[in-house]
């Protein structure tokens, strides 16, 4: 029993919560998806109770205006103005991963963001949006992002080389960047916080708590570094979003 | 790509000392059982999320924030307009004031040139009458010396007359003194 809740891989099983099939498909309800829609319901209530539209802005208010200010600054900064556009799938990229991973640092949720494929359709959304906006509205010019201006004729096939494995590479580290940051992070706080019940487990409620120090005093300092974490990957993926968005609507540099 | 992946989900999950089960176990991340269902509902309640943001929430904010700052910038509009009206006025009022002063200082001058004219036209007057009057006091005073003169001529010859007539004790006619003495 206690092994089992020591397990640090155990908090990533995914649970079927109701059963659902479409064609060969198992699309049942599980621990994710609640949290999934959790994640959405408590944007949502979030936005909804904040959005008062009042000309002076109260606490909750300003908090909504500061991330939407955030965003749409980072998007400006990156993309330029043109990029504003997508700004409402950066904003709700940027939302969705920070609830996320906010909400699965509260004990026992289930983090959406620590599963591989979660990150990558996000990724791979990000990539599709750079490659199809990409080739619709510069058409073939587009493909001068990989032909970059400015360098030398002698070394540009090998830079142009780079250029096309560092963008397929793009959803790859986009996704996996999220995905192992969110993992590492809980499987260490529960390491450490299972050290905690080991030494117990070994030594006596005395003992183990006195050799539970050290483990105890880890997890207090690794949660809120995992708060921080939880924050700057959300930021990151933005981030990135935007930098990637702005090579679809500049693709000359 | 989704075979390697179970394969090192296999190695991975072998790894934690967990349940008794635990080498049956799939590292959990790459169980690739739970893909299509996680792919499904993400995308869902991504979709959902971007609708309510795009349509509704998002919306509600931009247009909150433009509204306040177009307010911002109409009140810090009216408020320099205010300023450089109440500017013009203070000019206004400055001009007013530095008129006003100029013609009080016309007044007092025109006052002080009338007065000052008054007063010579007054002066001249009294000073022609005064040097009348000091002109008839020297001639009277003149006529008078001169009448006192005449007077110590006889008076001297009397005296003399007198004089002689107590020594010889003979009285010499006035002419005759009058003559003598001149």
């Amino acid at each position: 029993m206690i092994a089992a809740g020591l397990d640090p891989i155990g908090q990533f099983e995914i649970k079927k919560l109701a059963e659902l099939k479409i064609g060969n498909f198992d699309i049942s309800f599980t621990n994710s998806s609640l949290m999934m829609v959790i994640c959405v319901a408590t944007v949502s209530l979030w936005l909804l109770l904040s959005t008062k539209k009042s000309l002076i802005p109260g606490r909750a208010q300003s908090i909504a205006e500061v991330s939407y200010e955030f965003i749409a600054d980072m998007l400006r900064s990156s993309a330029g103005k043109d990029g504003m556009k997508f700004f409402p799938f950066v904003f709700t990229l940027f939302i969705f991963i920070l609830f996320a991973n906010m909400l699965g640092m509260v004990p026992f949720f289930f983090t959406t963001t620590s599963h591989i494929v979660v990150t990558a359709v996000l990724a791979l959304m990000v990539f599709a949006i750079v490659i199809v906006y990409g080739v619709w509205k510069n058409g073939l010019s587009f493909l001068k992002l990989f032909w970059p201006a400015g360098v030398p004729i002698a070394i540009k096939p090998f830079v142009c080389l780079l250029e096309i494995i560092s963008f397929i590479s793009r959803p790859l580290s986009h996704s996996v960047r999220l995905w192992a940051n969110m993992m590492a992070g809980h499987i260490m706080l529960k390491v450490f916080a299972g050290f905690c019940i080991m030494l117990v487990g070994a030594f006596g409620v005395v003992g183990g708590s006195l050799a539970g120090i050290l483990p105890f005093l880890m997890t207090f300092a690794l949660t809120p570094l995992e708060f921080l974490v939880s924050f700057v990957q959300a930021y990151v993926f933005a981030l990135l979003t935007c930098i990637y968005l702005s090579d679809a609507l500049h693709p000359g540099h | 790509m989704i075979n390697a992946m179970t394969l090192m989900g296999l190695k991975l999950a072998a790894a934690p000392a967990g349940g008794e089960n635990a080498a049956e176990k799939v590292f959990p991340p790459f169980n690739p059982d739970y893909f299509a269902t996680q792919v499904f509902w993400l995308l869902l309640t991504f979709g959902i999320l971007y609708f309510l943001l795009s349509r509704i929430f998002l919306p509600r904010i931009g247009q909150t924030i433009e509204e306040r700052s177009s307010r911002i910038a109409d009140d810090l509009d009216a408020a320099s307009r205010m300023q450089k009206e109440a500017e013009e006025a203070e000019k206004s009022y400055e001009r007013a004031l530095a008129d006003a002063k100029a013609k009080a200082h016309n007044v007092a001058e025109t006052t002080r040139q009338s007065v000052d004219a008054e007063i010579k036209v007054e002066m001249d007057a009294a000073d022609a009458e005064a040097s009348k009057a000091a002109e008839a006091a020297e001639t009277r005073i003149r006529g008078v010396r001169a009448k006192a003169l005449a007077n110590i001529e006889s008076v001297a010859s009397e005296a003399a007359q007198a004089t002689i007539e107590a020594l010889t004790g003979k009285k010499p006619t006035l002419a005759t003194v009058k003559k003598a003495l001149n």
